[in-house]
Protein backbone atom coordinates (compact mmCIF):
# COMPACT_ATOMS: atom_id res chain seq x y z
CA UNK A 1 0.00 0.00 0.00
CA UNK A 2 1.19 3.16 -0.70
CA UNK A 3 0.27 6.34 2.02
CA UNK A 4 0.30 9.68 0.85
CA UNK A 5 0.88 11.95 3.68
CA UNK A 6 -0.49 15.25 3.18
CA UNK A 7 0.73 18.79 5.21
CA UNK A 8 -1.46 21.67 5.04
CA UNK A 9 -0.66 24.98 6.74
CA UNK A 10 -2.07 28.68 6.49
CA UNK A 11 -0.39 30.92 4.12
CA UNK A 12 2.77 33.17 5.15
CA UNK A 13 1.50 36.32 5.87
CA UNK A 14 -1.53 34.79 7.05
CA UNK A 15 -2.66 35.42 10.91
CA UNK A 16 -3.01 32.00 12.74
CA UNK A 17 -4.48 33.19 15.92
CA UNK A 18 -4.40 29.00 17.31
CA UNK A 19 -0.75 29.53 16.51
CA UNK A 20 -0.54 32.54 18.66
CA UNK A 21 -2.38 30.77 21.67
CA UNK A 22 -0.10 27.94 21.60
CA UNK A 23 3.16 30.05 21.21
CA UNK A 24 1.62 32.03 24.50
CA UNK A 25 1.03 29.05 26.32
CA UNK A 26 5.02 27.42 25.53
CA UNK A 27 6.01 30.79 26.84
CA UNK A 28 4.40 30.68 29.82
CA UNK A 29 5.94 27.27 30.17
CA UNK A 30 9.54 28.88 29.96
CA UNK A 31 9.88 28.03 26.59
CA UNK A 32 11.41 31.67 25.70
CA UNK A 33 13.36 29.82 22.60
CA UNK A 34 10.57 29.24 20.71
CA UNK A 35 9.93 32.51 18.27
CA UNK A 36 6.78 31.45 16.38
CA UNK A 37 3.72 28.98 15.94
CA UNK A 38 1.78 27.90 13.24
CA UNK A 39 -0.81 25.27 13.43
CA UNK A 40 -1.31 23.00 10.43
CA UNK A 41 -3.52 19.86 9.51
CA UNK A 42 -1.68 16.95 8.54
CA UNK A 43 -3.86 13.98 6.63
CA UNK A 44 -2.68 10.30 5.50
CA UNK A 45 -4.51 9.12 2.35
CA UNK A 46 -4.30 5.49 2.11
CA UNK A 47 -3.95 3.56 -1.55
CA UNK A 48 -3.77 0.28 -3.00
CA UNK A 49 0.05 -0.17 -4.87
CA UNK A 50 0.04 1.91 -8.24
CA UNK A 51 1.32 3.94 -10.23
CA UNK A 52 3.17 6.71 -8.34
CA UNK A 53 3.08 9.60 -10.39
CA UNK A 54 -0.56 8.72 -11.42
CA UNK A 55 -1.00 8.88 -7.21
CA UNK A 56 0.95 12.07 -7.21
CA UNK A 57 -1.07 14.26 -10.07
CA UNK A 58 -4.17 13.00 -7.97
CA UNK A 59 -3.27 13.95 -4.55
CA UNK A 60 -2.56 17.32 -6.24
CA UNK A 61 -5.95 17.43 -7.48
CA UNK A 62 -7.51 16.38 -4.26
CA UNK A 63 -5.41 19.04 -2.28
CA UNK A 64 -6.55 22.02 -4.87
CA UNK A 65 -9.97 20.97 -4.87
CA UNK A 66 -11.24 20.17 -1.91
CA UNK A 67 -8.23 19.11 1.08
CA UNK A 68 -6.98 23.08 0.89
CA UNK A 69 -8.66 26.73 0.32
CA UNK A 70 -5.69 27.52 -2.03
CA UNK A 71 -6.65 31.36 -0.82
CA UNK A 72 -5.43 31.01 2.32
CA UNK A 73 -3.63 27.47 2.72
CA UNK A 74 -0.24 25.95 1.89
CA UNK A 75 0.34 22.14 1.20
CA UNK A 76 3.25 19.32 0.80
CA UNK A 77 2.72 15.72 0.38
CA UNK A 78 4.94 12.71 0.10
CA UNK A 79 4.36 9.16 -0.61
CA UNK A 80 5.76 6.85 1.52
CA UNK A 81 4.81 2.20 1.60
CA UNK A 82 2.44 1.61 4.17
CA UNK B 1 -42.00 35.34 -5.28
CA UNK B 2 -40.34 31.67 -3.94
CA UNK B 3 -37.97 31.31 -1.76
CA UNK B 4 -36.03 28.20 -0.86
CA UNK B 5 -34.44 27.63 1.97
CA UNK B 6 -31.21 24.92 1.56
CA UNK B 7 -30.86 22.64 4.21
CA UNK B 8 -27.28 20.35 4.62
CA UNK B 9 -26.94 17.94 7.31
CA UNK B 10 -25.80 20.03 10.09
CA UNK B 11 -27.53 23.72 9.18
CA UNK B 12 -29.17 24.60 11.89
CA UNK B 13 -30.86 28.19 10.80
CA UNK B 14 -33.00 26.80 8.41
CA UNK B 15 -36.14 26.92 10.36
CA UNK B 16 -35.34 30.77 11.24
CA UNK B 17 -35.00 31.38 7.04
CA UNK B 18 -37.91 30.01 6.78
CA UNK B 19 -40.01 31.79 9.44
CA UNK B 20 -38.45 34.65 8.06
CA UNK B 21 -39.42 34.38 5.06
CA UNK B 22 -42.96 33.20 5.84
CA UNK B 23 -43.77 35.58 9.05
CA UNK B 24 -41.40 38.24 8.51
CA UNK B 25 -41.89 39.06 4.70
CA UNK B 26 -45.22 36.75 4.38
CA UNK B 27 -43.49 35.45 1.82
CA UNK B 28 -43.65 32.10 -0.09
CA UNK B 29 -40.77 29.13 1.30
CA UNK B 30 -40.06 25.58 0.75
CA UNK B 31 -37.18 23.69 2.45
CA UNK B 32 -34.94 22.04 -0.27
CA UNK B 33 -32.89 19.32 0.78
CA UNK B 34 -29.45 19.84 -0.66
CA UNK B 35 -29.47 16.36 -2.64
CA UNK B 36 -32.06 18.03 -4.75
CA UNK B 37 -30.32 19.27 -8.53
CA UNK B 38 -33.00 21.39 -9.76
CA UNK B 39 -33.64 25.15 -8.46
CA UNK B 40 -35.06 26.39 -11.14
CA UNK B 41 -38.84 27.02 -9.39
CA UNK B 42 -37.59 29.35 -7.21
CA UNK B 43 -37.07 32.94 -7.74
CA UNK B 44 -34.35 33.41 -4.23
CA UNK B 45 -32.18 30.94 -2.53
CA UNK B 46 -31.38 31.33 0.83
CA UNK B 47 -27.92 29.05 2.07
CA UNK B 48 -28.49 29.46 5.84
CA UNK B 49 -26.40 29.30 8.82
CA UNK B 50 -24.90 26.10 10.96
CA UNK B 51 -22.11 23.56 10.95
CA UNK B 52 -22.68 21.65 7.55
CA UNK B 53 -20.90 18.49 7.61
CA UNK B 54 -19.91 19.62 10.84
CA UNK B 55 -17.58 21.95 9.67
CA UNK B 56 -15.12 18.88 8.89
CA UNK B 57 -12.23 20.05 7.03
CA UNK B 58 -13.01 23.77 6.83
CA UNK B 59 -16.60 25.08 7.18
CA UNK B 60 -18.32 24.65 3.65
CA UNK B 61 -15.91 23.07 2.42
CA UNK B 62 -17.97 20.10 2.01
CA UNK B 63 -21.05 21.74 1.71
CA UNK B 64 -19.86 23.16 -1.46
CA UNK B 65 -19.68 19.56 -3.70
CA UNK B 66 -22.95 18.38 -2.11
CA UNK B 67 -25.43 18.00 -5.58
CA UNK B 68 -27.76 21.21 -4.65
CA UNK B 69 -24.65 23.58 -4.69
CA UNK B 70 -24.58 23.13 -8.97
CA UNK B 71 -27.94 23.99 -8.83
CA UNK B 72 -27.06 26.93 -7.19
CA UNK B 73 -24.22 28.18 -9.63
CA UNK B 74 -26.97 27.46 -12.31
CA UNK B 75 -29.30 29.59 -10.62
CA UNK B 76 -26.46 32.55 -9.90
CA UNK B 77 -25.78 32.75 -13.30
CA UNK B 78 -29.14 33.43 -14.44
CA UNK B 79 -29.14 36.27 -11.96
CA UNK B 80 -31.25 35.43 -9.34
CA UNK B 81 -30.54 36.39 -5.58
CA UNK B 82 -28.26 34.07 -3.68
CA UNK B 83 -28.34 35.39 0.07
CA UNK B 84 -25.46 33.24 2.08
CA UNK B 85 -25.74 34.17 6.12
CA UNK B 86 -22.94 32.70 8.47
CA UNK B 87 -22.12 28.96 6.93
CA UNK B 88 -23.83 29.86 3.79
CA UNK B 89 -21.48 32.99 3.32
CA UNK B 90 -18.64 30.23 4.27
CA UNK B 91 -20.19 27.76 1.59
CA UNK B 92 -20.36 30.40 -1.12
CA UNK B 93 -16.51 30.95 -0.48
CA UNK B 94 -15.72 27.93 -0.32
CA UNK B 95 -17.64 27.47 -3.94
CA UNK B 96 -15.87 30.30 -5.32
CA UNK B 97 -19.24 32.44 -5.91
CA UNK B 98 -17.94 34.96 -3.75
CA UNK B 99 -14.30 36.17 -3.08
CA UNK B 100 -12.20 35.39 -0.12
CA UNK B 101 -12.11 32.79 2.83
CA UNK B 102 -13.42 33.03 6.36
CA UNK B 103 -10.71 32.24 9.14
CA UNK B 104 -10.91 31.47 12.67
CA UNK B 105 -11.75 34.45 15.18
CA UNK B 106 -8.57 36.67 15.71
CA UNK B 107 -9.45 36.03 19.10
CA UNK B 108 -9.81 32.29 18.79
CA UNK B 109 -13.47 32.44 20.72
CA UNK B 110 -17.17 31.85 19.18
CA UNK B 111 -18.80 35.27 19.08
CA UNK B 112 -22.70 34.67 20.09
CA UNK B 113 -23.83 38.54 20.36
CA UNK B 114 -25.37 41.42 18.76
CA UNK B 115 -23.23 44.25 16.87
CA UNK B 116 -23.61 47.29 14.81
CA UNK B 117 -23.27 47.12 11.30
CA UNK B 118 -22.58 49.83 8.83
CA UNK B 119 -23.85 49.47 5.73
CA UNK B 120 -21.15 50.26 3.17
CA UNK B 121 -23.19 49.84 -0.63
CA UNK B 122 -27.15 50.85 -0.52
CA UNK B 123 -26.75 49.79 -4.15
CA UNK B 124 -27.86 46.16 -4.30
CA UNK B 125 -30.42 44.49 -4.20
CA UNK B 126 -30.41 43.50 -0.55
CA UNK B 127 -29.87 47.01 0.38
CA UNK B 128 -32.31 49.65 -1.12
CA UNK B 129 -34.02 49.50 2.31
CA UNK B 130 -30.77 51.22 4.27
CA UNK B 131 -28.81 54.15 3.17
CA UNK B 132 -24.88 53.67 3.09
CA UNK B 133 -23.35 54.91 6.55
CA UNK B 134 -26.20 53.57 8.57
CA UNK B 135 -25.63 51.53 11.51
CA UNK B 136 -28.20 48.83 12.13
CA UNK B 137 -27.97 46.17 15.15
CA UNK B 138 -27.90 42.33 13.89
CA UNK B 139 -26.80 39.30 15.89
CA UNK B 140 -23.60 37.18 15.03
CA UNK B 141 -22.80 33.72 15.84
CA UNK B 142 -19.33 32.42 14.76
CA UNK B 143 -16.08 30.83 15.67
CA UNK B 144 -15.18 31.11 11.79
CA UNK B 145 -15.84 34.74 10.53
CA UNK B 146 -12.29 36.30 10.29
CA UNK B 147 -12.69 37.37 6.27
CA UNK B 148 -9.60 37.50 4.55
CA UNK B 149 -8.81 38.27 0.77
CA UNK B 150 -5.46 39.95 -0.77
CA UNK B 151 -4.52 43.60 -1.13
CA UNK B 152 -4.99 42.72 -5.41
CA UNK B 153 -8.96 40.99 -4.29
CA UNK B 154 -9.41 43.50 -2.32
CA UNK B 155 -8.70 46.38 -4.29
CA UNK B 156 -10.98 45.08 -6.59
CA UNK B 157 -13.83 44.75 -4.00
CA UNK B 158 -13.68 48.63 -3.41
CA UNK B 159 -13.05 49.47 -7.12
CA UNK B 160 -16.89 47.26 -7.97
CA UNK B 161 -18.44 48.08 -4.38
CA UNK B 162 -18.38 45.00 -3.79
CA UNK B 163 -18.33 45.83 0.15
CA UNK B 164 -22.29 45.69 1.71
CA UNK B 165 -21.22 45.32 5.19
CA UNK B 166 -18.77 46.37 7.88
CA UNK B 167 -18.91 45.51 11.37
CA UNK B 168 -18.47 49.24 13.51
CA UNK B 169 -16.03 47.62 15.65
CA UNK B 170 -13.32 45.12 15.22
CA UNK B 171 -15.30 42.08 16.09
CA UNK B 172 -13.13 39.14 15.08
CA UNK B 173 -10.11 40.25 13.06
CA UNK B 174 -11.65 40.20 9.59
CA UNK B 175 -9.96 42.49 6.75
CA UNK B 176 -11.02 46.05 7.20
CA UNK B 177 -14.31 45.00 9.14
CA UNK B 178 -15.39 43.60 6.65
CA UNK B 179 -18.97 41.24 7.54
CA UNK B 180 -20.39 41.11 4.06
CA UNK B 181 -19.59 40.98 0.16
CA UNK B 182 -21.52 40.67 -2.98
CA UNK B 183 -20.05 39.27 -6.26
CA UNK B 184 -19.61 41.33 -9.05
CA UNK B 185 -22.55 41.03 -10.80
CA UNK B 186 -24.83 42.30 -7.84
CA UNK B 187 -27.00 39.05 -7.46
CA UNK B 188 -25.25 36.63 -4.64
CA UNK B 189 -24.91 38.13 -1.24
CA UNK B 190 -22.57 37.06 1.44
CA UNK B 191 -22.76 38.11 4.96
CA UNK B 192 -21.94 36.83 8.54
CA UNK B 193 -24.55 38.33 10.46
CA UNK B 194 -27.90 37.22 10.78
CA UNK B 195 -30.85 38.90 9.03
CA UNK B 196 -33.04 36.10 9.82
CA UNK B 197 -32.46 36.37 13.16
CA UNK B 198 -34.10 39.66 13.57
CA UNK B 199 -37.43 40.51 11.69
CA UNK B 200 -39.67 40.63 14.46
CA UNK B 201 -40.52 43.05 17.20
CA UNK B 202 -41.46 39.60 19.50
CA UNK B 203 -37.35 38.53 18.81
CA UNK B 204 -36.25 42.18 20.09
CA UNK B 205 -34.96 43.31 16.83
CA UNK B 206 -36.68 44.10 13.45
CA UNK B 207 -33.43 45.30 11.48
CA UNK B 208 -33.16 42.20 9.52
CA UNK B 209 -36.10 43.27 7.68
CA UNK B 210 -34.45 45.94 5.71
CA UNK B 211 -31.86 43.26 3.77
CA UNK B 212 -34.94 40.70 3.68
CA UNK B 213 -36.97 43.20 2.97
CA UNK B 214 -35.14 45.16 -0.38
CA UNK B 215 -34.90 41.67 -1.32
CA UNK B 216 -38.60 41.65 -1.95
CA UNK B 217 -38.88 45.09 -3.22
CA UNK B 218 -36.21 44.22 -5.81
CA UNK B 219 -37.64 40.67 -7.52
CA UNK B 220 -37.42 40.30 -10.70
CA UNK B 221 -38.61 36.78 -12.41
CA UNK B 222 -36.56 35.56 -13.74
CA UNK B 223 -33.70 36.96 -12.19
CA UNK B 224 -31.73 40.08 -12.61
Amino acid sequence: MLIAKVYITLKKGILDPQGKAVKGALHSLGYEEVKDVRVGKYMELTFEDGDLSLIKDKVDEMCERILTNPIIEDYTFEIVEG
Amino acid sequence: MKFAVIVFPGSNCDVDCYYAVKDGLVEEVEYVWHQEKNLSKYDVIMLPGGFSYGDYLRAGAIARFSPVMEAVREEAEKGKFIIGICNGFQILTEAGLLPGALRKNEGLKFICKTVSIIVENDKTPFTTRLKKGQEILLPIAHGEGNYYVDDKTLKELKENNQIVFRYKENINGSVERIAGVINKKGNVLGMMPHPERAYAPLLGNTDGLYILGSIVDNFVKGGV
